[in-house]
């Protein structure tokens, strides 16, 4: 099936296969930050933004992406290296591979809520998971992050 | 001496290029057109491969090949990432024609795409002549039902392995009188304590890719720790030289052990190597969670004797492992279940420890961060705890009057002398930030949930000793900057960073002058690889010798370039001077003199093996919110004081840490492994195997009390497996203390709390 | 793997109908659980173009079109009002975020799962579901009935004055329900407790002895606790016994009791 997607800003038109899944579909286009961790819709690992909230690419097909706006990491590189700083500095990125989603995820918290308080930040991101981190030093670097955006912000 | 690199929360050298989404692993830097590898999995769990049918699996369109058992050397090997002679028996085949386990590989089919594959691998007719299972490990020792009656199973080591009696190793081992001791003691505590065999659940599941290259060599690039162990299983497995075979790692998406078994690798080298095509397996989730290489189920029971006053005398302990239908890491995980936990008291008079470990059928164990220790932990904190409760002294203290001390010999840790032990700060540490006096034992709340709080210590070792290879090679470049290459892994764990700030620290540089490159058997000095705590400790020292002597070098071109003697250069890190005329030379000048007409090359390889693993120490403190009617337990907060000599990187030792603890978290509350009737997993994916959420782990924090660890790098022990030994004995003796139930298997889940009655 | 021979965005509902007449067809709603299945789908109907997505709210009833998200529950301060803030709850412990965003309402309902948080919720509220076909049905008669090739349009949940509570147990936070009951009661209605995850799916229990009618005490919640354990089925999975779940049940609903009745558990 025909299909035009909006990846990053960049329109891609292509004949789908019709149980293509955007996860496979992005990858194909050059979007390796897209990572699978699973096949049961559980580990966040490949997290987009779809019209700009955040989806599971996995399970998403890519048909029903048609006409519509996926950012992925790629497209969201000075967001990513400005929060991302915050992560490097607790030593909480660990192997990397579950670091896509998260950015994705906690970029689509920050753009929905601010100024979100402990228990909001767990609860956003509790679909992501991380095998390395225990979470602790992901929270810290999220939150010395918040603080710093506030200062900017104020 | 002031430390401008070590001890420093220097960012990771790969943190920026993770955290921006770059295309560093596996499938992201696998060439493009691969065929896709797969392999049928068996449904039974011991069953003789009659007959495979191929014939319309190979009509499908783009399949390149099918293999069965007959298509592969018969030669066996074993899949466990150890030095040779392994420990774990030879007891693999590729495809083997008994297959012994729910998920043992059938067939390989290779194809031109997932699809392709995946339709052939539903046409493949397979019978099989299914056979009686033993799936019990406890009723598998002397069983009639043989895992592995082959003749050509074989044992390389003097493990106390028999395939005729389903025995992959067993053994004695002790000091002092221990009957006569515990005979003699007030009081004994024995009981048995079950975990079970849980995931690594690293988020990159396994994979591998191979190619042919340009000198008709197989070119193996896998997500493993191990390099030059993939190499030799590799050459074992398909009876090739280890010279037609070169291994190297991208990025690693997490290993916790898991990639120290050469679970994937198998597969895509013998397509490659029979098509000279290139090819890539990437295992499913299932997959990893049901034919991967998970901790080693293990019943230990435990003894301890003491005297009414607490003074603990005597361990007798005996593990029953299950390393199911494999050997790998079987000898090896089981003498941590007591080496690892035994010696963490000093007052001990005398100690057993014996142990079997048995086949059966269901998915072979593996390394888990831990190794065995982590089960032998469990039993052994969780009977101590048992202890205070029957003499009514406070667990803390008990263990106080008890523990192991610094300069301490410890008879069931190989005769070693603890040179550097704080274990004695880091209890009252942990007992401090958790609030043990106020908290200890539990106290009710208003909406009836009860909040108690529970401990635990630990050990673990740093690196082989004896055995394990650490090495670095230091090349200095044209400009001054540094080339490190080692064969060690870096998993996400840093060991890249940190043995680069050593070698910054050494060769007086800012750590961005060291660039590190690993790890690749064609490159790479040879490392035994990153597993068993060894990397910091082993490797670390391998990189001091390798810049001392480097620096020798650098001197020995610079006094050359100012035409004075050694004795009279002095080196600084930026330019070799001479004290006498005061002239120097730059290092740019340096090495831009080693590339014009020089016979020194300005690189060094240096090994290193340490005789003595010296323990890291930890204690860890749990408080819980427990909920009697639901049986619900919440965790508050986790509190941990570990010492693991210098900290090397306390951002980096931190989060292994609080890593660890998480999956301890996840071990001690919810993560199961139950098998249907038939042997099959049911927790099969990361939709019924929970693996904690951050909403999961309570609050975990984390403290460090450090020793000096004399025969480390810069006094450093090893971090990376001990952080996961202590929640599971604090949280279980939290649970204790909140209901008065002991738990003595794993995981303990809110049912159990509310319907099981447990004796005291 | 799922295979997928054509895709359809349908242009109406009676399209849409036709199209899943025949039995390889498939309505895709969040596509979550579809694609977990090794199912050959020969036409797979998007529901996505007809309008679907929308969450009207009238005097009387909120119109839930069956593509709205779990997500969408999860934010509307109109459902979170009227459902006593136990819509957030019942749907919060579900996965993720960037799961909820995809998961839809009419793919929750329609496949009538036994681990449903939205079932059991929406059942104690005395919803209704909308089908192209079978018009206007109770959703406890609904789910009680076989899956077939019907189209499921709408959920109506009628506004009523009164109180809800949800109460779910899971083994971690993130995971399937071992127990989620919800418990509603109004002015206009006897309370009622759906209890799903038994694991079977959610069923209904009114209280039709009045256990409760003279007021919420200590006692009728315990009273009706045990009076709707001892009402329905339990039974086991790997997540928990059908023992420990009937005790479950009659400590969740009470607890929801109490907490309608302005007593914490």
């Amino acid at each position: 099936m025909k299909i035009t997607v909006t990846v990053n800003g960049r329109k891609i038109q292509e004949d789908a296969a019709c149980d293509l899944l955007l996860i496979d579909f992005l990858r194909a286009h050059g979007c390796l930050s897209v990572k699978r961790g699973c096949e049961t819709s559980n580990c966040g690992l490949c997290t987009v933004m779809l019209d700009g909230r955040p989806v599971l690419s996995c399970s998403v097909l890519a048909v029903r992406a048609d006409g519509r706006r996926v950012e992925t990491l790629e497209g969201l590189q000075e967001e990513a290296e400005e929060f991302g700083a915050f992560i490097a500095d607790q030593g909480a990125e660990q192997c990397g591979f579950c670091n896509p989603g998260l950015m994705m995820n906690a970029i689509a918290l920050f753009r929905e809520n601010p100024e979100p308080e402990e228990e909001e930040i767990k609860e956003y991101l509790a679909g992501n998971l991380c095998r390395c981190s225990g979470y602790e030093g992901q929270l810290r670097g999220i939150q010395a992050y918040l603080a710093w955006k506030k200062g900017v912000r104020s | 001496m002031k430390l401008k690199s070590v001890s420093q929360p220097v960012r990771k050298k790969d943190a920026m290029q993770l955290l921006t989404g770059k295309p560093v692993y596996l499938e992201d830097v696998a060439p493009a057109g691969c065929l896709t590898v797969k392999v049928l999995r068996s449904p039974h769990a011991n069953a003789i491969v009659e007959e495979v049918n191929e014939d319309a699996a190979l009509k499908v369109p783009g399949i390149e090949a099918v293999y069965t058992w007959e298509d592969v050397p018969r030669q066996r090997f074993t899949m466990a990432g150890q030095t040779y002679p392994e420990p774990s028996p030879y007891d693999r085949l590729i495809l083997d024609r008994h297959v012994r386990y729910v998920g043992d590989p059938v067939a390989i089919v290779a194809g031109e795409t997932e699809k392709a594959v995946d339709q052939a691998l539903k046409l493949l007719k397979v019978k099989y002549q299914v056979l009686e299972a033993v799936l019990d490990f406890r009723k598998a020792k002397d069983s009639d039902i043989l895992v592995h009656p082959e003749d050509s199973w074989k044992s390389l080591c003097p493990v106390g392995a028999d395939n005729k009696r389903n025995l992959c190793a067993s053994g004695e081992s002790g000091h002092g009188e221990i009957d006569a001791v515990l005979a003699d003691c007030d009081i004994i505590v024995e009981h048995t304590y079950h975990t079970k065999a849980c995931q690594q659940a690293m988020m990159e599941t396994f994979r591998t890719c191979c190619t042919i290259d340009l000198y008709g060599r197989l070119n193996v690039l896998s997500s493993t720790q191990i390099v030059f162990h993939v190499r030799r299983i590799l050459s074992n497995a398909l009876g090739i030289p280890k010279s037609g075979i070169r291994v190297s790692k991208p990025r690693i998406g997490g290993g916790f052990g898991a990639k120290q078994t050469v679970v994937a690798e198998v597969f895509p080298a013998f397509v490659t190597w029979m098509t000279k095509k290139p090819s890539m397996m990437i295992f499913t989730r299932q997959e990893s969670q049901t034919a991967s290489s998970p901790r080693h189920e293990m019943e230990v029971h435990v003894k301890v004797g003491a005297m009414k006053d607490g003074r603990i005398r005597g361990v007798d302990l005996y593990t029953l492992s299950n390393t199911g239908a494999y050997g790998e890491h079987g000898p090896t995980t089981v003498g941590l279940s007591g080496h690892k936990s035994i010696p963490l008291y000093g007052s001990l008079e005398a100690h057993r420890f014996s142990y079997d470990v048995v086949y059966t059928n269901v998915m072979s164990a593996g390394a888990y961060r831990g190794y065995g220790a982590t089960q032998g932990i469990f039993a052994l904190e969780s009977a101590v705890n048992e202890l205070a409760a029957k003499l009514g002294i406070d667990p803390v203290e008990l263990r106080k009057r008890n523990m192991v001390r610094e300069g301490q010999v410890m008879p069931a840790y190989y005769g070693e002398q603890t040179n550097s032990c704080a274990l004695d700060r880091c209890l009252d540490r942990a007992a401090e930030m958790i609030g043990w006096k106020e908290k200890y034992p539990r106290r009710v709340l208003d909406n009836g949930h009860v909040r108690s709080v529970g401990v635990a210590m630990a050990m673990q070792g740093s690196g082989i000793s004896g055995v394990d290879v650490g090495s670095a090679t230091l090349k200095m470049n044209e400009e001054g900057y540094y080339t490190l290459r080692i064969g060690a892994a870096d998993m996400g764990t840093g060991c890249d960073t940190i043995l680069a700030q050593m070698a910054a620290e050494c060769m007086e540089c800012p750590i961005e002058n060291i660039t590190v490159l690993g790890a690749d058997t064609d490159a790479s000095p040879y490392d035994s690889g990153s597993y068993a705590s060894s990397t910091t400790y082993v490797t670390g020292k391998a990189v001091e010798k390798a810049c001392a002597r480097l620096r020798e070098k650098i001197l020995e071109t610079g006094a050359e370039l100012l035409s004075c003697g050694t004795e009279q250069a002095e080196f600084d890190g930026s330019v070799v001077a001479d004290l006498q005329s005061g002239r120097s030379v730059t290092l740019k000048e340096i090495g831009t003199a080693a590339m014009c007409g020089s016979c020194r090359a300005l690189e060094v390889t240096e090994s290193n093996s340490s005789p003595i693993s010296p323990p890291p120490f930890m204690a860890g403190m749990a408080e819980i919110d427990l909920d009697p009617e639901t049986g619900h337990v919440e965790l508050v907060e986790y509190a941990a004081a570990v010492d693991c000599g210098t900290v090397v990187n306390p951002n980096l030792a931190r989060v292994q840490t609080e890593g660890g603890i998480a999956q301890g978290i996840g071990m001690a509350l919810f993560e199961d492994v139950q098998y249907s009737g038939r042997g099959k997993v049911l927790e099969n994916s990361l939709m019924q195997y929970k693996i904690p959420t951050r909403l999961d782990v309570g609050k975990i924090r984390v403290e460090f009390e450090s020793s000096y660890e004399p025969s480390g790098p810069f006094g450093a022990k090893s971090i990376g497996e001990i952080v996961i030994n202590t929640p599971a004995p604090a949280i279980v003796h939290a649970i204790y203390n909140a209901t008065g139930k002991w738990f003595r298997e794993l995981p303990v889940k809110p049912e159990r709390i509310v319907m099981e009655r447990c004796e005291d | 793997m799922l295979t997928i021979q054509n895709y359809v965005k349908a242009e109406s509902l009676e399209q849409a109908y036709e199209l899943n007449q025949k039995k390889s067809s498939r309505i895709i709603g969040g596509m979550l659980w579809l694609k977990m299945s090794r199912m050959r789908v020969q036409t797979a109907i998007d529901l996505s173009g007809l309008g679907l997505d929308t969450i009207e709210e009238e005097e009387d009833s909120f119109r839930i079109g069956s593509m709205v998200s779990l997500r969408q529950l999860e934010q509307h301060p109109g459902l979170a009002q009227s459902t006593d803030g136990s819509m957030r709850e019942c749907l919060r412990h579900i996965v993720g975020v960037q799961f909820r965003n995809l998961a839809t309402l009419g793919g929750s309902i329609f496949g009538r799962f036994g681990f449903s948080d939205v079932l059991t919720e929406f059942m104690a509220l005395g919803a209704e579901v909308e089908l192209y076909r079978g018009g206007r049905i109770s959703l406890e008669q609904f789910a009680a009935m076989p899956a077939d090739r019907d189209i499921l349009v709408r959920v109506i949940l009628p506004k009523e004055p009164g109180r809800c509570s949800y109460q779910s147990l899971r083994n971690s936070s993130t995971d399937f329900p071992v127990l989620a009951c919800a418990v509603c009661a109004g002015e206009n209605r006897a309370a009622a407790a759906a209890v799903g995850a038994r694991p079977g799916r959610a069923v209904l229990v009114r209280d039709e002895e009045g256990i409760l009618s003279a007021g919420i005490t200590e006692k009728s919640a315990e009273e009706f606790g045990a009076y709707a354990a001892a009402k329905i089925r339990t039974g086991s999975n790997m997540r928990a016994g059908a023992g420990y779940r009937k005790h479950l049940a009659q400590v969740l609903v009470k607890r929801a009791c109490l907490e309608i009745g302005g007593m914490q558990g």
